[in-house]
């Protein structure tokens, strides 16, 4: 027995959850929105996340072997990337289109900072934030649900932002219709029902917590709320700005994201709440229809700020 | 703090039992926090009797070692040591009689009411007792604080997973450890006495609410996490007060003892019996028969897994103390000693060795870290090379309970990377 002992630093014993088992599990969790946008937008979507899977993982892949490390595709978090950035593209943009956006998310806004955990910004949204600003055109350009074909249809967002709507009545849709996903949109975004399973699992296998993403949509709710409306103070559709555009996915999937958000309870309500402040006035006042990506992509850079800033109070330490 | 798994059930209801007499024991000169022994009083062909005093110091900080069987000395060389690797050691060949010493009479219960409090110390001295929870600081310092003392906290939360010596001692020690208490509260004269024990033990809190119930004692019950059992934490658990950054227990008017070094005291004064012998939980997976074992100090580690077999299947660890902080063996051959609170025998399946991979931030060190730190961030400080930092984050304080890298998903070495680092940071001061 002796000559085969392993002596190794206390602590001698592990929670099972490794960073590969969280990342799957996220993947898991995003599996609902995915299915939906099938039925939703038809085979279309089935490719753009295809391409953005595969794109990300091949790029991570190709550039951990060029680099000469090893190769860590398999713990789940490039495929994560791409998924996320194929969840934030129109389903019937061109597939090369989502590769770009996943290769800039990856080797960017990923590796060229270091890898895993050494990102500044989330990579899916740099990817997207980057198409945004290269190819308006294609991330701009929204089909409408159940028709499987490339009919265009504006966001409610946008209509609304462009003052050819002022509210759900304008718009011709009801409240369900938002919640399980009829209306134009990203191919991820649409469904907050999926949205929310997928959130339920995550909270209950304590991947995530309550905090960014409730005080993230509740300021958004608020804020819109008191000065959503042009018609005055108090009279904005707290609902309709919770269920339209890319909030519940931004807030539940990407504002949680480990690496570009702080590590305390209480630093991620403060950037909960930020990231809410600023969605609301980019929504209200900004030049672009919806403010999610950028106000997370902005707090990301905000992250190691507060983490300097709100501490856990130590122990003897007055 | 966090609950964790526990593997307590393998043993928390199996009662003390008394190991097999070893044949040989292995008495290492260094058993406690202080300065290993330097006054040898046997010779090898000595012959010696159980409760002799084998070596001692004449200053510093330190505890007396005494034979746990009768026999002859061997040699004095160096052995296995479970903490430090080698450390030199008196080896006793056993002679199968158990011969105790002759003066180890039981007192009279109206010749320990005459002892004063100067005389009770001298006798914690005398019998080389130190915190059996693990720290193994002399007990004797412990009970001649600077400033007079307020609180007194008994400890029996043992958090460690797997131990269940305490509890058992809990529960059939219950009368020493009233006795134990009521001699330490003899020489220190504390305001209030707590005893502190996890709600994971109802038993050992019913024993203990029953035999001192007309005391006016708290017994205080502690929500089951790890490390409750800590000294800081217990302290904050059950008088909602904190002890200072960089200060001690009694800076504040506290005392903390374990149950087990409560026990011996008790015994010491009562029985006259020195520190020779402890309880220990013998356990893990490996193991067909766990036990809560009364062992002679000394026995080697192979001797108790023996008397717990028959193997399940070949050990790949053997850990000596609790698997959240306790040390890897590399032979077992090595010899249980005073801190030794536990032996386990692990395999691979709850050992398996990850691969250290980057930080992802997921704040799973920083909820959990029960004094407040960023373990994360004072690990990635570490290696920058910058323990300036590190130091400005709070290292100092940290307790080492490891729960930073249990939690990590990373499994990044984060405890043991600060544990590298204050030693550094020590040696740098003492310079
Ligand atoms: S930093 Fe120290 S005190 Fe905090 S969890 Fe890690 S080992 Fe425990
Ligand atoms: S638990 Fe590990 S991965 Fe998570 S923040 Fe701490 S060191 Fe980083």
């Amino acid at each position: 027995m002796a000559d085969k002992l392993f002596v190794a630093h206390a602590p001698h014993m592990h929670k099972t959850e490794s960073i590969a088992g969280i990342m799957w599990r996220v993947n898991l969790a995003l599996i609902p929105s995915g299915l939906v946008a099938l039925f939703i937008f038809g085979p279309a979507a089935l490719w753009v996340m295809a391409s953005g899977v595969l794109a990300a993982v091949g790029t991570e892949a190709f550039i951990q072997k060029a680099r000469g490390q090893k190769v860590t595709v398999s713990d789940g978090s490039a495929f994560m990337t791409g998924l996320l950035v194929a969840y934030n593209l129109p389903a019937h943009c061109p597939i090369w289109v989502a590769a770009a956006g996943s290769i800039f998310a990856i080797a960017i806004a990923k590796q060229a900072f270091g890898g895993l955990g050494r990102n500044i910004f989330n990579p899916a949204l740099a990817g997207r934030a980057f198409l945004v600003a290269a190819w308006p055109k294609y991330m701009t350009t929204f089909t409408k649900p159940f028709v499987y074909d490339a009919v265009t249809q504006a966001t409610p967002l946008s209509l609304i932002k462009e003052g050819k709507a002022s509210g759900m009545v304008d718009l011709g849709l009801s409240y369900w219709d938002l919640f399980i996903g009829n209306r134009g949109g990203s191919l991820g975004e649409v469904c907050i029902l999926a949205l929310l399973l997928g959130g339920v699992y995550l909270l209950c296998r304590g991947i995530i917590t309550w905090h960014t993403p409730v005080s993230f949509i509740a300021t958004v709710a608020v804020f819109m709320w008191a000065f959503g409306s042009p018609e005055g103070l108090f009279r904005g559709d707290a609902l309709f700005q919770i269920l339209s555009g890319g909030l519940v996915l931004g807030a539940v999937f990407m504002a949680t994201d480990y690496v570009t958000s702080p590590v305390t309870k209480k630093g991620q309500v403060i950037f909960g709440i930020c990231c809410g402040l600023l969605t609301g006035v980019i929504r209200r006042w900004g030049g672009y229809p919806e403010g999610v990506c950028y106000s997370i992509l902005v707090m990301n850079a905000a992250a190691p700020l507060i983490d300097r800033f709100v501490q856990k109070r130590r122990y003897g330490v007055a | 703090m966090v609950r964790i798994e526990e593997h307590k059930h393998l043993t928390e209801n199996k009662p003390i039992e008394q190991a097999v007499l070893p044949a040989r024991v292995v008495i290492p000169l260094l058993q406690h926090l202080g300065k290993t022994l330097d006054r040898v009083l046997v010779k090898p062909q000595d012959h010696v009797r159980r409760g002799e005093c084998l070596a001692t110091s004449d200053k510093g900080v330190f505890a007396p070692v005494h034979a746990s069987i009768s026999g002859t000395v061997s040699q004095i060389a160096d052995f296995p040591h479970p903490v430090s690797g080698f450390c030199r050691a008196i080896e006793i060949e056993g002679d199968g009689k158990d011969e105790a010493l002759d003066t180890m009479k039981p007192r009279t219960s109206d010749e320990v009411a005459r002892l004063t409090a100067a005389e009770l110390r001298a006798i914690v001295f005398e019998s080389g007792i130190v915190g059996l929870g693990g720290a193994t600081f002399p007990a004797h310092i412990k009970l001649a604080p600077a400033k007079p003392i307020e609180d007194f906290i008994v400890n029996g939360a043992e958090c460690e997973p797997y131990l269940t010596a305490d509890n058992r001692l809990l529960i059939e020690k219950s009368r020493e450890i009233v006795d134990g208490i009521k001699l330490v509260a003899r020489i220190i004269q504390p305001k209030n006495i707590s005893i502190a024990i996890e709600n994971n033990k109802p038993q050992a809190i019913r024993c203990m609410r029953e035999a001192v119930k007309s005391l006016g004692w708290r017994v205080v019950v502690l929500k089951t996490a790890y490390p409750q059992g800590g000294e800081k934490q217990v302290i904050k658990s059950c008088l909602r007060r904190e002890v200072p950054s960089g200060k001690l227990p009694f800076d504040i008017g506290v005392l903390v003892h374990n149950v087990g070094t409560v026990v011996a005291i008790a015994e010491a004064v009562y029985l006259r019996k020195p520190l020779y012998e402890r309880v220990m939980t013998v356990s893990g997976a490996c193991l067909e028969n766990p036990k809560n074992l009364l062992v002679r100090l000394g026995t080697l580690v192979e001797d108790l897994l023996k008397q717990c077999g028959p193997m399940t299947r070949e050990p790949k660890r053997i850990i000596m103390g609790g698997p959240m902080m306790g040390i890897a063996q590399f032979t077992p051959q090595t010899p249980v000693i005073k801190g030794t609170s536990g032996i386990l025998a692990l395999d691979e399946a709850e050992e398996k060795e990850q691969e250290e991979s980057f930080c992802v931030r997921c704040g799973a060190c920083v909820e959990n870290c029960p004094i407040g730190l960023n373990p994360g961030l004072i690990a990635l400080a570490i290696a920058k090379g910058r323990l300036d930092l590190a130091e400005s984050y709070g290292i100092m304080d940290c307790i080492e309970c490891g729960l930073c890298a249990y939690v990590c998903p990373g499994r990044r070495h984060i405890v043991q990377a600060i544990k590298a680092a204050k030693l550094k940071i020590r040696k740098q001061q003492n310079k």
